[in-house]
């Protein structure tokens, strides 16, 4: 096994665990400690990402997840009050089928990976020009869905403000 | 068993980290907890993404991921200017303490 093989395994197993410790953690139920480890999986994702060797996917991951989303995260925890979230009872009932349904699906995906082995073999060239290609791509033939993506986001801003303000209509 | 990462082992870490973030939205009852489980399957679909991208040797894929990032990105300040308001009027972030529509 060479470096990268080793690599992805490192990363898989850092998402795959703070992913896990994300939904339960065994020592903390406070939420602050979600959203840091939802940090290192998002870290750890983008390193998959560079072995995949799409580098430019990674830095934007690292700057809009681990930056903006998740300075968002923390700061809305910091606003509510998390002491009262240790004190709730769990319900044992709604964990166990949720969990039969999340571990059902997830089989079912599984399954259906196993059946159909798509074998990928790894194109030997490396994809020339990463950056170049993905601009010029979003700006020919993805320019209607960019358009729409200002948009989508112009209005997502209109409505925080909105919906923000003090005196809520 | 090929212990070389190919497609497959992308998929399978891709799934994965779905199934955890499906189980917490289904299992945990705090509205902040299941935002962060809604961004890992985003990042789980990505991830496949990514993957299908690489392996077959086009961009399509990738492109789709950024769109993916950026509705994420909204849908996460809404959602939290949503919480925001919730917290303001009722002071509880928990799903069982918003119970005003149920039948």
């Amino acid at each position: 096994m060479t470096l990268p093989d080793v690599l992805f395994y490192v990363f898989a197993l850092l998402a795959l665990g703070s992913g896990g410790l994300v939904v339960w953690n065994p020592f903390s139920r406070n939420p602050v400690y979600s959203a840091l480890f939802l940090a290192v999986t998002i870290l750890a994702l983008s390193g998959l990402f560079v072995l995949l060797h799409a580098y430019f996917v990674a830095a934007v991951q690292v700057l809009v997840y681990a930056g903006a989303v998740m300075v968002l995260f923390l700061f809305v925890l910091m606003l509510l009050d998390l002491r009262e979230e240790a004190r709730r009872r769990l319900r044992w009932a709604g964990l166990l089928t949720g969990g039969a349904a999340a571990a059902g699906v997830t089989a079912l995906l599984l399954g259906a990976l196993w059946r159909a082995r798509p074998g990928g073999e790894l194109p030997a060239a490396e994809m020339e020009g990463t950056v170049r290609l993905l601009g010029r791509l979003l700006f020919t033939q993805y320019l209607l869905p960019l358009e729409i993506m200002g948009v989508l986001l112009l209005a997502a801003m209109v409505g925080v403000i909105v919906i923000s303000k003090r005196d809520l209509p | 068993m090929d212990w070389k990462p190919g497609l497959e082992h992308y998929l399978t870490v891709s799934f994965l980290l779905f199934g955890l973030g499906l189980l917490g939205v289904v299992a945990r009852r705090n509205l902040l907890v299941m935002y962060m489980s809604l961004e890992l399957m985003l990042n789980a679909a990505n991830l496949a993404l990514v993957a299908f991208s690489r392996f077959r040797g086009e961009m399509h894929g990738q492109l789709l991921v950024f769109f993916v990032i950026t509705v994420a990105a909204a849908e996460v300040a809404v959602g939290l200017a949503l919480l925001v308001a919730l917290y303001r009027q009722r002071r509880t972030a928990h799903v069982e303490d918003v119970s005003l529509l149920r039948l």
